[in-house]
């Protein structure tokens, strides 16, 4: 009984199980099959990036570039698929995914073999990759019209009722399922950034670690760059602004310590789902979308808290604060 | 495991002498870049050397700057904020609002700091009382302060500030010396002397190197946090006032992006992101730098965002040539 009050993911899931009560009390017929699937469907791209940023996150890394990331892969894609629209569309998820995973190897390999801070590089290529969209278009957006309809549909095709978004997502949840709880290099993940002496000392090379969580943050980016055009049929330099720290949110709001080491697959998934729910109940709750910014600000606020005051057990207390008594 | 190694150390017989440190130290590497893109940049364009040019120039850097002093002092105690432009939309959000009761010039100047330092003493608190990691809380009260203007305002903009509150952002104290850059100067001497000759400064520092060790030896470290997050605050409404001033209106989408510029111009200033080191020095060196750079390329005709390109790749290498520096420099050695 006494886990299950720690549990972290319990009580997001109860969280998000309240909210959806209190929404359809204000709203009959809200709580549909069809709108979950919705919902799960908007979330899509947020779990997967979610998940990504989740294995850097938890290295004690962050990488901040990843919408710029997305962005880029987005428009790369976008502009072979209107200059070429022979090109088959799974090729051009393998080229978008490239793409990604050349920008995550850049940024891995300047924190591994540089040593210079994560936040630092990808501040830094944050600016860079947006800015190479712009020269590479030109300044221009790719409209709908330019896209083929393959190129459109692969994100929509339905299956078992499931769009094909949805089932991308569920497919990369599994996958990180096992690998984070049942494969090497997922466990040296959460050593690293639980002890990285320790881990150290165990054998595991720290940077290489954090390598490869960049190429895998930058590969799921990359994906995600053929997924968000696909999906909202564009391609510009506006794309996905600011959506880095959307998934950071996500992250937090689903356990993931910012420290390093704390977190799991299921928290991630419900950090997003929290978040996509937000975004789909205001409107129906008739509440203005301009309350959404300081709801979820005032959600990652409120998760910083909760997961501090649960990780807080087991610190021993060598200093006394005297400042709290004077 | 090269890196299990037991480490010998180094002591040199002799100290390097100060001039020597002086010339190779960062702020007068950035100096260098400075006055080569300063050069580069009178090649470049017929239009740049001239007194007015450069004043404008200044615009690009003043506000952004204002707020990297204070940020690169929190930055230098281990920690960060990334709601500075939140606390600017807010606070210029707040000053409209208050224009519409009908407040004049100097209330609008009072409200506008107030919200700025209210802004900050709530991250403050948030960090220092609640010992919760600074650059999580900032990301959540970036969103929310944000938010909350986005809950003011909408998609309306606040317009018809007064006259007199023009000069902040428009007026000239003499000749092409704008209030702005005269306001950057003096706040930049207040930093200097802040950080480099007062026993708060070396606080700071001691704060950054090893916070356990300052709380053994009788720094506040709680206390000297939450000053600098107000002050971090108390900055930002500085520049929300300049920027409401010189643009004249608010829009909730006021100085998006500004956070990660105000960092980055911090961290070229030669502030080490973990904290514990750096000078006001190349801070205000590195100010100039990106102003340079916008500027210039601005002249070019090159659009703000491949700007951002070059600002990003000189984040990048400016920290990474030392390095590469220092693995070749052990490599021949060895």
């Amino acid at each position: 009984m006494r886990s299950i009050h720690r549990n972290h993911e319990f009580w997001l899931t109860l969280i998000i199980a309240l909210m959806v009560v209190g929404t359809t009390l204000r709203s009959p017929g809200f709580i549909s099959g069809q709108k979950m699937i919705e919902i799960f469907n908007d979330s899509s791209m947020l779990i997967i990036l979610a998940l990504g940023q989740m294995s850097v996150i938890l290295t004690r890394s962050i990488d901040l570039s990843m919408a710029s990331n997305l962005a880029l892969s987005g428009m790369i894609v976008a502009l072979i698929n209107a200059a070429y629209p022979q090109i088959p569309v799974p090729v051009l998820m393998l080229i978008a995914t490239s793409c990604g995973l050349l920008m995550g190897i850049f940024n891995g390999s300047l924190v591994w073999w540089l040593g210079i801070p994560s936040i630092v590089v990808t501040l830094g290529t944050l600016t860079i990759y947006r800015g190479i969209i712009f020269v590479l278009a030109g300044g221009k957006w790719v409209n709908a019209d330019a896209f083929t309809e393959s190129f459109i549909q692969y994100t929509r095709v339905e299956f078992l009722g499931i769009p094909a978004l949805s089932w991308y997502a569920i497919i990369i949840v599994l996958a990180f399922f096992i690998f984070m709880t049942r494969t090497s290099a997922g466990r040296s993940i959460y050593a690293i950034g639980i002890n990285p002496s320790a881990a150290l000392y165990t054998g595991i090379n720290i940077g290489k670690t954090q390598f490869m969580t960049f190429c895998i943050s930058g590969a799921l980016s990359g994906f995600c760059g053929y997924l968000w055009v696909s999906r909202y049929v564009i391609g510009s330099v506006e794309v996905a602004k600011g959506y880095e720290l959307i998934v950071v949110a996500a992250c937090v709001i689903g356990g993931i310590s910012i420290a390093g080491g704390v977190g799991t697959v299921v928290g991630t998934v419900l950090g997003a789902l929290f978040l996509g729910f937000i975004s789909n109940a205001l409107p129906v709750i008739g509440v203005s979308p301009f309350w959404q910014m300081a709801i979820s600000g005032g959600a990652i606020i409120l998760a910083v808290i909760i997961n501090a005051s649960s990780q807080k057990q087991g610190k021993r207390i060598i200093l006394k604060d005297r400042e709290a008594q004077s | 495991m090269s890196d299990l190694k037991p480490q010998t150390r180094h002591i040199a017989d002799r100290l390097e002498s100060p001039l020597k440190l002086a010339v190779f130290s960062w702020p007068s590497l950035l100096l260098v870049v400075a006055i080569a893109l300063f050069i580069l940049n009178s090649f470049m364009s017929p239009y740049f050397l001239s007194a007015w040019s450069l004043s404008d120039a200044t615009f690009n850097f003043t506000e952004k700057a204002i707020i990297a002093f204070a940020m690169a002092l929190l930055i230098i105690s281990g920690e960060i904020d990334l709601s500075v432009a939140a606390i600017i939309a807010l606070s210029s959000t707040i000053m409209g609002l208050c224009l519409q009761l009908g407040f004049g010039t100097s209330e609008l100047v009072f409200v506008g700091l107030f919200v700025g330092v209210l802004c900050g003493a709530f991250n403050g608190t948030l960090v220092v009382g609640l010992g919760l990691p600074s650059i999580v809380v900032t990301i959540g009260t970036m969103s929310f302060f944000r938010g909350i203007s986005f809950i003011i305002l909408g998609d309306q903009a606040f317009n018809g500030y007064p006259a007199e509150f023009a000069f902040f952002g428009q007026g000239y104290v003499w000749w092409v010396i704008s209030f702005e850059f005269v306001l950057f100067l003096f706040v930049a001497l207040v930093y200097f002397v802040l950080l480099h000759k007062t026993n708060f400064g070396r606080q700071i520092f001691v704060i950054g190197n090893n916070a356990t060790a300052a709380q053994f030896s009788g720094v506040r470290v709680k206390r000297i946090k939450f000053i600098l997050f107000c002050l971090v605050g108390l900055m930002s409404g500085i520049a929300a006032i300049l920027l409401t001033s010189r643009l004249g209106s608010t829009r909730p989408s006021i100085a998006q992006g500004w956070e990660l510029e105000v960092i980055t111009m911090v961290v070229l200033g030669g502030i080490s992101i973990l904290g514990g080191s750096g000078t006001i020095q190349g801070v205000f060196i590195a100010a100039f730098i990106m102003g340079l750079i916008s500027f210039g390329l601005g002249l070019l005709n090159v659009p703000g965002i491949v700007m951002s390109i070059f600002i990003g790749a000189l984040l990048i290498i400016v920290i990474a040539l030392p390095i590469i520096a220092g693995k070749i420099k052990s490599r021949l050695k060895a």
